[in-house]
């Protein structure tokens, strides 16, 4: 499997869902 | 002492820019451009006059945004970084911002150093600097963007997360 990393737009996909993961984590601890 | 939130969040806001701008200039402007260049045999304008400069402001700047973010948060600064207290969102920022800077200090700034030449290494050993300093700096890519919807919404966005 590719490194998502080695492309721009592997590296934004990857925070993008990186931030949706996190929003329901903090979104648990809030609640 | 109301002073201090305030130029902080100023300081943090000016040195944060400077930080992450010049993070997506190397990964969306400088990769590519060195790659071209290199390939028309004029890299060294890069590397000897722009990359040296621009990680100079890169590596202090991220240190700036640090100090100023922690002192933005104040007496809430364990309060963010254990998550409690309601400062889970403003945490989760602070936390991906704190690997952020190690990413800086510990891969990126010491493997450019040898790839720039300005510490000595073997053409193997400046291989595998590129790759580390390039997927540190990628990942400090993927971790800004979380890190800059926590910074913006964790604060004073409570709706966002349905409060």
């Amino acid at each position: 499997m590719k490194n998502p990393l080695d492309s721009l737009w592997g590296t934004v996909i990857s925070g993008l869902i990186l931030t949706v993961i996190l929003y329901f984590v903090v979104k648990s601890i809030l609640s | 002492m109301d002073y201090v939130p305030a130029l902080a969040r100023w300081l943090h806001f000016m040195a944060g820019v400077m930080w992450i701008g010049l993070l997506y200039y190397f990964n969306f402007v400088q990769v590519a451009a060195l790659k071209a260049a290199t390939a028309d045999g004029t890299a060294a304008g890069i590397t000897k006059h722009v990359a040296p400069r621009a990680l100079l402001y890169f590596r202090w700047a991220a240190v700036v945004t640090w100090l100023a973010g922690a002192a933005l948060l104040g007496n809430q600064f364990v309060n963010a970084f254990t998550l409690r207290g309601g400062m889970a969102g403003i945490g989760i920022g602070a936390w991906l911002g704190t690997i952020m800077l190690i990413n800086v200090w510990a891969l990126i700034w010491p493997n450019q150093q040898k790839i720039l030449g300005l510490k000595p290494a073997t053409d193997e050993e400046k291989n595998k600097a590129r790759r580390v300093a390039f997927l540190a700096s990628r990942t400090n890519v993927a971790l800004s963007i979380p890190m800059l919807f926590f910074m913006a919404g964790g604060w004073s966005h409570r709706a966002i997360f349905g409060l």
